[in-house]
């Protein structure tokens, strides 16, 4: 190869210089050896945190307003995930950029129907009772309209909701059965019923949890206990633990768009944060084959301070 | 059996290539080229020497499946010992990355092997995040809820569901650490073939 290909960035030089004895075999034992007994160490002085899971029972239980609340949104199609779009319903609108919406593209693969998942399914698992069984009767058989009629007068009234000697109280004559089946699903998550019942719906065995972490996640508790926890999304929560504990501290560039315009401000903020990430991922990967990008360690000369000795020896 | 039909064995082909190109004093040198002399160089068989200990916790952890460290001390020492081997791997790996960005370790015909080493760190992001979303406590399902709206916004989370432990678990304790596993071989096998990149020459550099 002339000097004149020689592509600084691309190219290598031929070493022609001296060799040192090098025991790659003792070098990889020292390693896994001081590593084995650095994480030992770690894991003896400071444990791991593990905080205890949240369930549908501890959540009625410690708030019981929020729950019911948040049973009522998801009866009524005004919560968060009722209206959520692709993949698990249509209400909603997908995050997108201009004209490039993949989850609109790819459509409803997990379909979650709030009302009748999170609520009518589960109180129709129920023995039967006649208040339970008439209230379930008039939702269902309720037109459209009338679902509407009921749903503006419960979420009127939702902000005074109350909790008092076992009966959550509603304060309006006009949402129908919605106060009767609130209460029928509060009284069944605070007995531990509903946690079993949103996971039993595919079988007897299931691993899947998707559907009782939704209806966690549309209540205002879960994310408080977040906020105690520092792990929101303002307080960079994706890379943070519970605890004091170092978390998935390499996310912090994932994070970080999250904290600044445009990213903080737009309604498709995960899309565009993916979508840069997805960018920034591409140019690490191909780095070697990008000119101008491939040129700056060489620039920096950090490599200088690397191969110090190398470079004392050259004079 | 003749010596041409022998030769012609897709056996022996493939172990004539393969001691061709890497023969036994490359695979297991004895020496190495003088300028392999900063601290820098200790980090990547560190990163390796912490996935070899979180691999071997994991698989502790996995005997007595995915909720035993919730209720026993030694599962709950392992699965502390799971943590910082972690936290170990990322920090090591993390440096490793930066040295041999610092040395433009891509030179010389080593372009896959950046891009093998980019490929691994990425596998094991979502290694680690799986792992994250399948503890069964409180910090899974904060992140695993939290996490659902970025997938979900790109289409992925069609197929790729953080929320169903099941299938969270599985990519964590099989096809993650699988391809991290591979890639990792396939990134030292490069490594040993073409040798640890050579310092900038400066008289190179001008005349370029």
């Amino acid at each position: 190869m002339t000097k004149k290909n020689f592509r600084p960035d691309v190219d290598a030089p031929e070493y022609k210089g001296p060799y040192a004895p090098y025991d790659i075999i003792k070098e990889g034992t020292i390693a896994v050896l001081v590593v084995f007994l650095l994480t030992a160490a770690l894991a003896l002085v400071f444990s791991s945190p593990d905080e205890k899971a949240i369930t549908l029972k501890t959540w009625s239980t410690a708030d019981v307003v929020d729950f019911a609340k948040t049973a009522g949104d998801e009866l009524t199609g005004t919560s968060a995930v009722a209206g959520y779009g692709a993949p698990y319903n249509n209400n909603g609108t997908a995050q997108h950029w201009g004209f490039i919406a993949p989850a609109h593209w790819i459509g409803v693969h997990i379909p979650v129907n709030t009302a009748t998942d999170f609520v009518l399914d589960p109180l129709s698992s129920q023995p039967a009772q006649p208040a339970l069984s008439a209230a379930l009767s008039a939702w269902k058989g309720a037109s459209s309209s009338t679902q509407t009629a009921w749903t503006d007068a419960y979420t009127k009234a939702e902000g005074n909701i109350t909790f008092a000697n076992g009966v959550v109280k509603v304060p309006t004559t006009g949402a129908g059965p919605i106060p009767t089946l609130i209460n029928y699903l509060t009284a069944m998550a605070r007995s531990g019923a509903l946690d079993q019942a949103l996971v039993t719906q595919n079988g007897f065995y299931t691993t899947n949890y998707t559907k009782p972490l939704l209806f966690l996640s549309d209540g205002t508790y879960l994310a408080g206990l977040a906020d105690q926890q520092h792990l929101t999304g303002t307080q960079w929560g994706m890379m943070n633990e519970t605890g004091q504990y170092p978390g998935q501290a390499w996310l912090w560039l994932y994070t970080f768009w999250y904290q600044i315009p445009p990213y903080n401000t737009s309604v498709s903020a995960d899309f565009l944060v993916w979508g840069t990430m997805m960018i920034l991922t591409a140019l690490m990967i191909f780095l070697p084959f990008i000119p101008g990008l491939r040129s700056i360690p060489r620039r920096l000369k950090i490599y200088r301070l690397i191969w110090r000795e190398h470079y004392a020896r050259q004079g | 059996m003749s010596t041409t039909e022998i030769e012609r064995q897709w056996t022996s082909r493939i172990r004539r290539s393969v001691v061709a190109k890497l023969p036994p004093d490359k695979m297991l040198p004895d020496t190495q080229p003088a300028y392999v002399a900063s601290w820098i160089y200790v980090f990547g068989v560190t990163t390796m020497a912490a996935l070899m200990v979180v691999i071997v916790t994991g698989c502790i952890l996995a005997l007595d499946g995915p909720q035993w460290w919730h209720s026993s001390s030694l599962g709950h020492f392992i699965n502390s010992m799971h943590l910082w081997s972690v936290e170990i791997f990322f920090f090591a790996m993390v440096v490793h990355l930066w040295g041999k960005f610092s040395m433009a370790a891509w030179r010389g015909g080593r372009s896959l092997t950046w891009v093998t080493g980019a490929v691994t760190f990425l596998a094991s992001i979502l290694a680690g995040f799986t792992g994250y979303v399948s503890q069964t406590n409180f910090d899974s399902q904060w992140i695993s809820t939290q996490a659902k709206d970025g997938i979900n916004s790109t289409g992925g989370g069609a197929f790729f569901n953080v929320l169903n432990l099941g299938q969270m678990l599985m990519w964590h304790i099989v096809l993650l650490p699988l391809a991290a596993i591979v890639l990792t071989i396939l990134h030292v096998v490069m490594v040993r073939i073409k040798g640890v990149v050579p310092p900038f020459e400066d008289s190179k550099e001008v005349a370029a």
